[in-house]
């Protein structure tokens, strides 16, 4: 997992006097009347791997293609290494893309693709041949060099497009959906592969996926989008934990939501009374917004505990329902309680011990569900 | 990289029937931002320059100049028609604009009857064209993609032999001493031979012949594109095979009727050849009429009129099918 | 069943419209191994003959008639596939700009018009142009070539665009990013890609140019005579027997040459497959 130390050296983005390598400023993207990116500033560091995640036809593979020169922005700049790029044309720029479709060129041989960007550069022979054999190497693929792409399997072809894209070290990699067109398992071993890729050669990746998942896994940092806009940006953790949106709440895992107002609001805490719940919610952080506001307070599946005996405080973060459904998953099991204002809630528990069918929570048992203070986010939109 | 607005039609710049074209054609073209477009390299002008240029001069500005001798007066000198204006003084331009030619076309007979019989010739040979062609293309469209390889080149390969070979053909056929008239009476089915030479069952079997090629092809590929279950399923649900024909295969394959009807009848208006081998002298199209009128009476204006009536004529059908055609490459992406 | 009833309904109509199609092509193969001047009596006593041929190919008229035809139809095809390359290059891969509409307009018109009219149009061109800069001196094979490059280039632009069209442009977008520039990506990426389409295209004007009377008929002088303008006259005249011959040498060579590139087809085919399998069996 990609989880690392947290100090400003692996956090850039933290730190105000870093760098940033590549800085989109203001960037919208029309298409006649279509706004299919719409102001969206980022900035991205060094060494990163970014991932911009978001439903399908946000505006995804547009903002790539902007930083690749294949599309030019509408308004807006993008700075690449401090420079900007509106005058350079893509075979100028320090980026290469591992396209979703691949574009292998299906008239050349592997060793044919992979050494095109740098026959381009016009590198002497024998060098060239060593650094396609080099990348080859890394993909694992050598023994196929001379392979023609329709010869080769899907996992295969995948690999080749990456070291194609590699082959010229470039410093920016944008990688769009690369990993669109595998199985699950081969697509999870890829993700472990493109993590140890990336941290060998040192490029900055910019990967396109609407699989949250794979986000989670490759990223240091997500940006989610919606509709052309950037909604949020942060580490796995911080977008799971504290969501900034409904929208991202929802969209990343899954999340129980309470609409509710406002009725306590200190800097250090939070009440909220929702009639959607029936009762208050207490949150031990404080947030900002005014008094009285509507709010929503997001609680994850996770978070919640089951019991069919009433907690000790049952005036608030407590909620008393009916199982309607249980999915039994393997690791853990998915419960649907109906509470009494009639919302349905869902919760997951560890599958940790064998227990007994008598200790089972069942069907149609009346339970009690509770979490603890920390763990609602609220939301004001 | 500079940033473009969409081209506007330039109605302004040209004006009148071109920007209607234009404004046809961009419609059907759907603007997408393409691969070359987005780089301002410096050969990108001259590759489009380069078939431009030569269509407008070779394609578009003879038809201007047609229009143009369409309206002069013909006269007995190299090149025989009068020009247009003449400065008659430093200042003054003398245009004469003569409508004669297009009067002289409406008011005499001849005219009129071959625009009408071309017009009767080619819409009866498209028909007979579409009901030969339409079994051959299903039945292609339905046979394993093998055969259907060969059905296709077998349907081609006439084509790449000489026209002009496959039309005299039929003479060979058609006489009145010809191979059917003799096998007819060998069998017995008739005693004197039928007269099929230059009739106008003659120029339709010419017409139909050497265009059917481009009526298969365009029904061909637009039925092979279709789900053929629609047809099981319908047929499951207890239609006769007559009814879920008519309601359910022949509605999807009209894109490809049109098209193929559009490449034969068109061209088929302004046949020449097959007419002259094949046809009678009594009633001629109007294809023979335009080169008797250039070649026979050196009339260059009244040639040039009739074309450009012709032209007028066929200016519905044409821009069908360039829709058609512009649709089909849009859809092909 | 009753599906199938129809099935064979259409399978009639095709092997009909075949025999419709090849029946008079065999008849002027048969007619041409007779020894009669007469075309359609059958001289049983002294056929089959070669005599026609002979007297084909003694015929110094056809024969140079045939070598102008065959060399205006080489300069046709190449100029045609050239610009008709071009145009659809730029029809499908320019995106939009100024004017690109009565381009793509200028391209498929030419596939309708009728011939006449091209004729007539192109050769008033030429006798305006005359007047005004003094060139075509005379009308001759240049002149021929230009006319006929015009109206085939929209066969070969029509099939360039389909096979552009046909494939992604994301390959050239990739060559652009590894750093190719424009005119490079068009000769090692475009270019490669587009071959069958150029050689149909090829062959597709060839054929076109080598076929076409009435445009060259208005456009031709007195010292350019091709063969279809000579074989039109000809047949005007009445039926004659070497031009069967004439036909049946044709289909010949386009029957051998279909079905050599049939075979060719199918053996790349075949290969295709068995590098395929062997791929998949790699891969377990
Ligand atoms: N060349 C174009 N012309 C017009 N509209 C376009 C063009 N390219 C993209 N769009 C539109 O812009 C929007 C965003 O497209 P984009 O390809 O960036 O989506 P995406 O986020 O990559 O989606 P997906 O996950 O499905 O790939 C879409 O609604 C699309 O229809
Ligand atoms: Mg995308």
């Amino acid at each position: 997992m990609a989880e690392r130390r947290n100090d400003n050296k692996n956090e850039p983005w933290r730190d105000p006097s870093a760098q940033a390598y590549v800085e989109i400023q203001n960037v919208t993207k029309r298409f006649g009347d279509f706004v299919a990116v719409n102001n969206v500033s980022l900035k991205i560091y060094q060494h990163e791997i970014f991932c911009l995640l978001g439903g399908s036809g946000c505006g995804k593979t547009t903002l790539l293609r902007m930083l690749a020169g294949f599309e030019a922005p509408t308004s807006g700049r993008i700075l690449i290494d401090g420079k900007d790029m509106a005058e350079t044309p893509p075979y100028e720029r320090p980026t290469n893309m591992m396209f979703q479709s691949y574009a292998l060129f299906p008239h050349m041989s592997v060793a044919k693709n992979v050494s095109f960007g740098l026959e381009q550069e016009k590198l002497p022979k024998a060098e060239i041949a060593q650094r396609v054999d080099e990348i080859l190497d890394i993909v694992k693929m050598r023994e196929y060099a001379q392979r023609k792409p329709h010869q080769l399997s899907g996992g295969q072809r995948q690999r080749v497009a990456l070291a194609r894209a590699l082959a010229k070290r470039p410093k920016l990699l944008l990688l769009d959906e690369p990993l669109g067109a595998l199985d699950k398992k081969l697509r999870e071993q890829t993700q472990f592969e493109l993590i140890n890729i990336q941290e060998r050669l040192g490029v900055t990746f910019v990967v396109v996926t609407h699989d949250q998942e794979e986000a989670m896994t490759l990223a240091s940092r997500i940006g989610v989008m919606n509709r052309g806009e950037i909604v949020q940006v942060g580490t796995p953790s911080e977008i799971y934990e504290f969501p900034s949106t409904r929208f991202v709440a929802d969209f990343i895992g899954s999340v129980n939501m309470f609409e509710g107002r406002l009725i306590e609001d200190l800097p250090d805490r939070v009440r909220i009374s929702s009639p959607e719940l029936g009762g208050v919610v207490y949150v031990d952080h404080g947030i900002s917004a005014a008094p009285g506001a509507n709010v929503w307070a997001a609680i994850r599946p996770e978070k919640i505990t089951l019991s069919r005996a009433a907690p000790a405080d049952a005036s608030e973060n407590c909620a008393r329902g009916i199982v309607k459904e249980i999915a039994y998953m393997g690791d853990l099991s998915i419960y649907l309680v109906k509470i009494e204002s009639g919302k349905m809630v869902r919760i997951t528990m560890p599958n940790v011990e064998r227990l007994a069918e008598h200790e089972r929570i069942l069907w149609d048992e009346q339970v009690y569900l509770s979490w603890h203070s920390s763990s609602p986010v609220v939301l004001t939109q | 990289m500079a940033r473009r607005p969409l081209p506007q039609p330039p109605v302004r710049l040209v004006g009148g029937r071109l920007g209607l074209w234009w404004q046809l054609f961009f419609r059907f073209g759907p603007p997408r931002w393409t691969l070359y477009m987005r780089h301002n390299w410096a050969g990108k002008r001259l590759v489009i320059a380069v078939p431009y240029v030569w269509l407008l001069l070779f394609f578009l500005i003879p038809f201007i100049i047609v229009f143009k001798i369409s309206f002069s007066e013909v006269r007995l000198a190299m090149p025989p028609y009068a020009p247009l204006w003449e400065w008659v003084s430093e200042r003054a331009v003398d245009v004469r604009l003569n409508f004669g030619n297009y009067l002289f076309l409406l008011t005499d007979d001849l005219y009129v009857s071959a625009y009408l019989y071309s017009l009767k010739v080619a819409a009866i040979s498209t028909l007979f064209c579409l009901l030969i062609a339409y079994p051959m293309a299903y039945g292609i469209a339905r046979s394993s993609p093998a055969t259907r390889n060969l059905y296709l080149m077998l349907i081609i390969l006439p084509f790449w032999t000489s026209f002009l070979l496959r039309v005299y053909a039929w003479i060979g056929l058609l006489q009145n001493n010809g191979v059917i008239n003799k096998v007819l009476m060998a069998i017995g089915i008739i005693d004197e031979p039928i007269t099929m030479m230059q009739t106008d069952f003659a120029v339709f079997i010419g017409i139909v012949y050497s265009y059917l090629p481009f009526m298969i092809l365009p029904l061909y590929s637009n039925l092979e594109k279709h789900d053929f279950t629609l047809l099981e399923a319908a047929a499951d649900l207890g239609a006769s095979p007559i009814k879920s024909f008519l309601r359910i295969t022949l509605p999807l394959s009209v894109p490809g009727i049109v098209a193929g009807s559009l490449l034969v009848f068109i061209p088929a208006v302004g046949e020449y050849v097959i007419p002259s081998l094949l046809g009678s002298t009594d009633q001629l199209m109007i294809g023979r009429v335009l080169s008797d009128e250039f070649f026979a009476n050196r009339d260059w204006p009244v040639a040039s009129a009739v074309a450009i009536a012709m032209l007028l004529l066929l200016m519905v059908p044409i821009m069908i099918f360039q829709r058609y055609q512009a649709r089909e490459l849009a859809g092909a992406k | 069943m009753r599906l199938k009833g129809r099935h064979w309904f259409s399978k009639t109509g095709l092997w009909l419209g075949l025999a419709f199609l090849y029946v008079p092509i065999i008849s002027m193969i048969v007619f041409s191994f007779n020894n009669s001047r007469l075309v359609t009596v059958w001289d049983a006593a002294n056929s089959p003959t070669l005599k026609w041929y002979g007297e084909l190919f003694a015929n110094d008229q056809i024969m140079g008639a045939a070598w102008l035809s065959i060399r205006i139809a080489a300069m046709t095809a190449t100029g045609a596939v050239i610009l008709g390359t071009l145009a659809g290059l730029v029809l499908v891969r320019f995106g939009p700009f100024r004017g690109r509409a009565l381009l793509s307009g200028m391209t498929t018109a030419p596939l309708v018009m009728p011939e006449v009219i091209t004729g007539l149009s192109l050769l008033l061109l030429f006798v305006a142009l005359q007047q005004l800069i003094g060139w075509p001196q005379s009308r001759d094979v240049t002149t021929i070539t230009i006319a006929h490059i015009t109206f085939s280039m929209a066969y070969v632009t029509i099939v360039v665009q389909s096979r552009l069209a046909g494939f992604d442009n994301s390959l050239e977008e990739a060559a652009l990013d590894l750093g190719a520039k424009p005119g490079k990506v068009f000769f090692r990426i475009t270019l490669p890609l587009i071959v069958p389409a150029i050689l149909s295209g090829w062959l597709l004007a060839f054929t076109l140019s080598w076929d076409d009377v009435v445009v060259s008929q208005f456009v031709a002088g007195p010292g350019s005579t091709t063969l279809p303008m000579v074989i039109f006259s000809k047949v005007r005249l009445g039926v004659s027997p070497d031009v069967n011959a004439l036909a049946t040498i044709m289909v010949l060579i386009v029957a051998t040459g279909v079905v050599v590139s049939a075979i060719w087809m199918r053996r790349q085919e075949r290969r295709r497959a068995r590098e395929m399998q062997m791929a998949v069996a790699a891969n377990k």
